[in-house]
């Protein structure tokens, strides 16, 4: 008697185990980050061209959204979304600012006469430090931004979808 | 083509086979006779099928044939021979035609050695024994075939993983898998035991043979593990309580349990639930490693085959194991009277006691946390890691008092001891703690830990180096792996708190200096191999006077395109000096890694001795 | 008995910290304990790419800024969520944890206790 209870609660044990097991092999692991940062943390950071030290509370400040775009010129995923950046810059009112991420002036510059440039702002983040303060993990990566709120993050490049949602949230 | 051909029939008929030893077995189970040889010819066909099979991947590799699909994944024209052959194994559809090869082998082994035992514990054991054999012919050939056929023919392969191209890589997954294995036969056997009640003395001198060989062999492919991830993962660690490692850690914990506990069984015929529940539970371990390795359920720095469909398999068919385990322990073991035995407090069987207690804590903390993240992750979609710092805080303060029953236990006799004239045990004591005191305070380390866990290593170091010059003590094989383990507690200790280590960015002619150390970056060479393109690095290192000459490598694979950094170690008896090199991006500097490390090689030799001392005690017929 | 006191004020000190006085040691140690969030199962420490060395230039000039070791967690925590960390919290979900195990040490204890003892009375 006293033996089929511990056989029964043993066994019981086992396919609880099987269940969560099972339903862990169907959850990608793939996994980002859930960031608990929901303002524009405050740093100061210099501009691309002017190389001037500018504070971030005074750059998302206005009434209007904006696109923070985080690259390199050596991020090959950067080239394949900047079509979409011109594209939502030149149709839509949002402000991009861009991040250039432990690039080199030269070949930043080259990156942006070759391929345009869509950014009204571009900030220099030279160690990497300030992407960590934003919660990045690495290039590309796009918040949208409103009243220093961070309304939205992209991690990785920017497909159609994304470029969709953030139309809509937009209008 | 024709040695792909040759090996998936050789599998399909090898899988037939199945049947005649089935019908042999069960008819042999009913009558009077001896084994029916029949049963040995059967299975050693099907080894020979396996073999074949095998073989027949192992060729397709050589041969670079590339209309097999395992071949065309992991395999590449340029690579040199030696990874060709060692590219069999090293994904996941060639290991799994491993394992069941060395399922095969280990069960043949099983049969004719056993010949002076019952004929029906043998019987028993082979048919559980295919049970899990034909699992692993169900799952190679339905999900994981290695002989898949792509038309049309590439012409080249896709190349192996450069950081596999190794050769303490090459022979790990083997050694690795006949300890795993091992443990595959010890299962059968002590379900066949359970069955026909024959868990007893005579039993347990038997098992106690095969335990050995898996666990010396679990010792040994652990060991090569940690020896090349030292030095090809760039990092100068060798355990980073990685998801992969503690899986393999898991069952030699378990199976260290189970070869103590054996002993108590053998002299005492008691214990004998626990000795059961322990055998099945190492085999669980090394199964439901492989179900995690093998699922990508984790996230760990090995990655290999990421498929759910794989992962169910593995998983429902550890749970039918589970399952007849469990069936076959409740209904078939009787707890006899001497289980109600109980042992003297001042006995070896009770300080075995405290082993298993001990080491059953141990693998509680690793099992829970290698798991609880997957379990956490499904019930509340919340993500932890689980690290070094929740093993360590768990684990180093239970070290201290294992170490020291580890040193005391050996020294007591069964069934009753006593303590009287053993006062060398608390002089040794009291030397190892304040040697201990001195080394620490001397160093203006002064954590109280350091001193406590130095201490007890300390005594059961000279407590062991006592033992070998000691008359009335002649246990050499135990002796040498305590031995051997208060070393590797030792120098890893050691290692960890005088370890150095200093990170800068050079350029080609620049030097680092500091008061101790100074690094000179004299030179950067490129030059061409077969598969890889390599930059050297030529490095000076000025340290009190002396000078030492290190030249890391980045090597640029081409087949696929990978760079690896290839660290440069001189080893010595007192430290390792080691350094690796690293590309920065979009600069012309390179991140340089020195670091010396004390005592490394003395990690790698007390693992050797611990291993040691188990094949000692297998050649050793009359005590262990 | 007195092994168990042993036990717990060993098991105390490890848990409370050390003051290391070298920065770069801390660095290190920090280093160690965070997870490399872009690789496969690396640490912050062990990793060379490109995350990871700004999270350690962060971490250096946090230490500078004069922040402690639990307050650099806390921040990265907050930027990164609990994933980031090797060390789990001793909180809500992970309460088990960190007592199963000790819970298990317990109980195996009280068997063998029990095993050893009977005979004795």
């Amino acid at each position: 008697m006293k033996n089929k209870v511990i056989f029964f609660l043993i066994s019981s044990f086992f396919i609880f185990i099987f269940f969560i097991f099972y339903k862990g092999l169907n959850q990608s692991n793939l996994y980002q980050p859930k960031s608990k940062v929901k303002n524009v943390p405050q740093f100061s950071i210099i501009t691309f061209y002017e190389q001037k030290e500018i504070h971030s509370k005074n750059i998302f400040n206005q009434n209007k959204y904006y696109l923070l775009n985080i690259w390199a010129s050596w991020c090959m995923p950067c080239r394949d979304e900047h079509p979409m950046l011109l594209n939502l810059s030149n149709n839509f009112e949002i402000e991009i600012i861009g991040m250039n991420y432990k690039d080199n002036f030269k070949n930043a510059k080259k990156f942006l006469d070759e391929l345009g440039n869509p950014y009204t702002k571009i900030l220099v983040d030279k160690d990497g430090t300030r992407s960590i303060e934003l919660g990045a993990i690495g290039v590309p990566e796009s918040f949208l931004i409103y009243k220093n709120d961070i309304v939205r993050k992209f991690i990785g490049p920017l497909n159609i979808e994304m470029i969709k949602e953030i139309e809509k949230i937009i209008q | 083509m024709i040695y792909s051909e040759i090996g998936y029939y050789s599998l399909v008929i090898g899988l037939t086979i199945s049947l005649p030893i089935f019908f042999f077995s069960i008819k042999n189970f009913r009558d009077n006779k001896i084994l029916d040889y029949k049963i040995i010819n059967f299975s050693f066909i099907q080894l020979l099928l396996v073999l074949t099979s095998f073989l027949g991947l192992v060729l397709s590799f050589i041969y670079s044939d590339f209309s097999n699909e395992t071949v065309f994944n992991n395999s590449h024209t340029t690579k040199p021979l030696f990874y060709k052959i060692s590219g069999t194994w090293g994904n996941h559809e060639g290991s799994l035609l491993l394992w069941l090869l060395v399922l095969n082998l280990f069960i043949f082994f099983f049969l004719i050695t056993s010949k002076n035992l019952w004929k029906n514990y043998r019987i028993l054991t082979v048919l559980f024994h295919q049970l899990i054999i034909i699992g692993f012919f169900i799952f190679l050939l339905d999900s994981s075939n290695p002989f898949n056929y792509i038309f049309p023919v590439p012409k080249e392969g896709l190349g192996l993983n450069p950081i596999l191209q190794d050769p303490a890589l090459a022979i790990h997954p083997p050694v690795l898998y006949l300890g795993y294995v091992g443990s595959s036969i010890i299962f059968s056997s002590v379900l066949a035991a359970t069955s026909l009640n024959y868990v007893s003395k005579i039993w347990a001198l038997h098992i106690k043979k095969w335990v050995l060989i898996s666990w010396v062999f679990l010792t040994l492919g652990i060991l090569l593990g940690s020896i090349w991830a030292y030095y090809e993962l760039g990092w100068g660690g060798f355990w980073f309580w990685d998801p992969v490692e503690n899986i393999s850690l898991m069952p030699w914990l378990a199976l260290t349990t189970l070869f103590h506990c054996i002993l108590v069984l053998e002299k005492r015929s008691t214990l004998t639930s626990w000795v059961i529940i322990l055998s099945i539970t190492t085999f669980t371990l090394s199964m439901c490693g492989t179900f995690l390795v093998r699922s990508g359920i984790l996230n760990s720095v090995h990655t290999f085959a990421n498929d759910p469909e794989r992962g169910l398999f593995i998983l429902t068919f550890l749970f039918i194991l589970i399952f007849i385990s469990l069936f076959v322990f409740f209904v078939f073991h009787k707890t006899d009277k001497k289980s109600l035995i109980s042992f003297s407090l001042v006995s070896k069987e009770t300080s075995i006691l405290i082993n298993n207690w001990f080491m059953m804590y141990f693998l509680s903390v690793v099992l829970i946390g290698t798991i609880y993240p997957i379990f956490l992750d499904v019930i509340s979609s919340e993500k932890i890691s689980v690290g070094p710092p929740f093993y360590h805080k768990l684990m180093i303060p239970f070290l201290v008092p294992f170490l020291i029953f580890m040193a005391i236990g050996p020294q007591l006799r069964w069934i009753k001891s006593r303590l009287r004239g053993k006062i060398y045990l608390i002089t040794l004591f009291i030397i190892s703690i304040s040697a201990s005191f001195f080394v620490v305070k001397n160093l203006s380390y002064n954590f109280l830990i350091n001193t406590v866990l130095i201490g007890s290593a300390l005594y059961l170091f000279f407590v062991t180096i006592r033992d070998f010059f000691s008359k009335e003590f002649k246990n050499i094989s135990q002796n040498l792996s305590h031995f051997g383990f208060s070393l590797l507690i030792l120098s890893i200790l050691f290692n960890n708190l005088f370890s150095n280590e200093i990170i800068t960015n050079l350029k080609v002619g620049e030097r680092f200096n500091n008061e101790k150390f100074q690094i000179v970056f004299k030179n950067l060479e490129k030059s061409e191999e077969k598969n890889y393109v390599t930059f050297k690095g030529y490095f000076t290192i000025l340290e009190s006077g002396k000078e030492d000459n290190l030249v890391p490598e980045l090597r640029v694979y081409n087949q696929p395109n990978i760079v690896t950094s290839e660290a440069d170690i001189k080893t010595s008896l007192l430290n390792d000096k080691f350094i690796t090199m690293n590309t920065v991006q979009n600069e012309e500097y390179f991140n340089i890694r020195y670091q010396v490390k004390p005592l490394m090689i003395w990690i790698w030799i007390s693992v050797l001795l611990i291993s040691f001392g188990g094949i000692l005690s297998l050649f050793n017929r009359n005590r262990v | 008995m007195r092994i168990f006191r042993f036990l717990f004020v060993l098991f105390l000190m490890c848990n409370s910290n050390f003051a290391i006085a070298d920065d770069n040691k801390m660095q290190n140690k920090i280093a160690k304990n965070l997870r490399c969030l872009i690789c496969q199962g690396q640490s912050v420490y062990d990793s060379d790419s490109e995350f990871a060395i700004s999270v350690k230039l962060v971490i250096q000039n946090k230490l500078s800024e004069g922040l402690t070791e639990e307050q650099i967690y806390e921040l990265l925590i907050k930027k990164y969520g609990d994933w980031i960390s090797y060390n789990p919290k001793f909180r809500g979900n992970t309460y088990f944890l960190w007592l199963l195990p000790l819970l298990i040490f317990l109980f195996g204890g009280a068997i063998i206790f029990r095993k050893v003892i009977r005979i004795e009375k």
